[in-house]
């Protein structure tokens, strides 16, 4: 027999996947920040004439912290290929970050305020489902769709640096070593640890507007740290990410587990909790 | 039989901030039967239909379902329930089949599940492969309750299933209960339509402000409310008909357009019609009246302890 937690975490998929109304603009988005902006900027740097702004932009890179500064310098040449090495690998990571956050969160803020708008909370609070299957369920249904979408840009924007800046850098360089600790062990928990909230949120609020605008405030200030910590990363030391992710996944695991209790069955029905 | 009752309310109470749902409510529902749960909305039927799931808890009182505590086993007694509530709670972007399939393998009926039957069962199958959001009113209802008779469960809960159902959808629901009730499983009808009980229900239990009002078998609610017979009399001059309280046997006399006439004994009609014309009242109906769920209803709810 299935898991119900599966169960309950492939249906809310399948409805996404139905919802064209949903996912066509988180594509967009997805597109957006993985192909369209980064395919724009390092097409103009490659074939830009006026080499002189090439070089203005290329002497900022001394700016940047030295273990950034020496992984530019061994791969690259000529201050064209500086700055598009510099972009490629350090400009849009945070993009990384912001992507499955905004995606996850407007999935989980209607997790549960949408079961019960429908009224097919009621349905799930008299299914033998238990409360941590249900909650379960919700939450890898709204994690999904943001980290594969992620992962799926990066894959594709991968292939866009390494076709455009890997000439001029001596072959296909990407993604590096920081980058993968990003994806695989910073995003991950960053997304749980928003949700984590957002789930709470949806639990709670009388309405699906009223979510979505909780969980954009709630996730606002998680985004910007990720932000934050995700650019360190890269330009930091090498066990800087390791660390990161460390500190984010225990605050995930944490976040989670209290998380996990906001969801009583009473929620689904829309009613007090507290008898 | 298992004589067990299937559900067992002991003084349940279940409050919502200031507003008491739940009122110490007592009920028993016996295996097998048909138990009608009547009450005007808010009298506390929907919250009754939940704590029997475990879905809601109750702030106090004792509860138990199949002979376990739905609190504590909640699992356990929400397998063997089939619940259909006042909205049908589908997932409109699905179509009929995955919702069905959805519920099934929540239930743990994996792959076989008689998807195709149930929905034949409430004449829904040529809309299976249809999205949800485009059924009607009445095909919500029967997709609903194909969803809730799939696991073949032991105890049905319905919470006002045929609130804003054509005709046709309705009867679908009555001849589910009867078809239940038949097949020796136990149903727990809620409503605030009488006719919807009238004839199904083997108990009634009328509910005011999440108190037991009155509660029996349809024989003893009559015979306590019921006494004696009533019959329904109209003349062409119905200011003619006041003479009936002169007759003997009347113990009861309501002129309200025609007059309400309760009699000791119903054998008395064809002496009242003779007594009535030789009074020279020309009637135009005599109409035993045989009382129904609806008479009794208002007639506990008149005499409710406020």
């Amino acid at each position: 027999m299935k898991s119900r937690t599966l169960i309950i975490a492939k249906n809310d998929l399948r409805q996404l996947q139905r919802s064209r109304d949903f996912w066509i603009p988180m594509l967009f988005m997805a597109g957006l920040f993985f192909v369209l902006i980064p395919t724009f900027l390092l097409l103009v740097i490659s074939r830009i004439g006026d080499i002189h702004v090439v070089q203005q932009i290329s002497s900022t890179l001394q700016v940047l912290p030295p273990a950034a500064r020496h992984a530019i310098e061994a791969r690259c040449t000529t201050p064209t290929s500086c700055t598009s090495y510099a972009l490629a690998v350090y400009l849009f990571a945070p993009l990384a970050i912001v992507v499955p956050l905004t995606i996850s969160s407007a999935v989980g803020a209607n997790a549960v305020v949408g079961e019960r708008e429908r009224g097919s909370g009621e349905f799930l609070a008299h299914s033998p489902a238990s409360e941590r299957e249900i909650y379960m369920g919700k939450l890898i249904a709204s994690l999904l769709p943001g980290y594969f979408t992620t992962l799926a840009g990066f894959g594709v924007y991968a292939i866009i640096v390494n076709l455009i800046v890997g000439p001029q850098v001596g072959g296909w360089f990407f993604p590096t070593g920081e980058w993968w600790v990003l994806m695989f062990w910073i995003v991950p928990p960053f997304i749980a640890m928003a949700l984590s909230l957002v789930l709470r949120v949806s639990a709670r609020v009388k309405s699906a507007a009223a979510a979505q605008q909780s969980s954009g405030l709630i996730t606002l200030p998680l985004i910007l740290l990720a932000y934050g910590q995700s650019t360190g990363t890269l330009f930091g030391a090498k066990s800087a990410g390791w660390i990161v992710g460390g500190v984010a996944w225990l605050a995930a695991l944490y976040g989670l587990a209290r998380a996990s209790h906001a969801l009583a069955r009473e929620r689904l029905l829309g009613v007090d909790t507290e008898p | 039989m298992n004589e067990a009752p299937v559900i067992t309310f002991d003084r349940v109470t279940r409050a919502f901030g200031d507003v008491t749902a739940l009122d110490g409510l007592s009920l028993s529902v016996k295996v097998g039967t048909v138990t009608a749960l009547l009450g005007a909305n808010g009298a506390g039927k929907t919250t009754a239909v939940r704590v029997v799931t475990g879905a809601l808890r109750p702030s106090n009182g004792f509860v138990r379902v199949f002979g376990v505590d739905p609190r504590a086993d909640g699992e356990s007694v929400r397998r063997r329930c089939g619940v259909v509530s006042a909205r049908p709670g589908l997932y409109d972007r699905l179509t009929g089949r995955d919702n069905l399939e959805y519920a099934a393998q929540l239930y743990g009926l994996g792959s076989h599940a008689p998807v195709e039957d149930a929905a034949a069962r409430f004449g829904i199958v040529h809309a299976l492969d249809q999205r949800v959001g485009g059924y009607s009113t009445g095909m919500k209802t029967r997709l609903a309750l194909s969803r809730a008779v799939l696991h073949d469960p032991e105890l049905l809960l319905l919470d006002e299933p045929t609130a804003g159902l054509d005709p046709e959808s309705a009867r679908a629901v009555l001849s589910l209960i009867d078809e239940m009730a038949t097949g020796g499983k136990s149903v727990l009808l809620c409503t605030h339509l009488l006719l919807e009980a009238e004839g199904l229900a083997d108990e009634v239990i009328i509910l005011s402000e999440g108190r037991e009002i009155v509660s029996g078998s349809p024989e003893e609610l009559t015979h306590r409310y019921w006494q004696g017979s009533r019959i329904v009399i109209d003349a062409e001059d119905r200011s003619s008909l006041d003479v009936i309280r002169d007759f003997e046997g009347v113990v009861g006399f309501e002129l309200n357009g025609h007059a309400i006439v309760q009699l000791d004994d119903l054998s008395r009609v064809p002496d009242l019609v003779v007594w009535l014309t030789s009074k020279g009242v020309r009637l135009t109906r005599v109409d035993p009246r045989v009382p129904t769920l609806e008479d009794m209803y208002f007639a506990a709810y008149r005499e409710r302890p406020t």
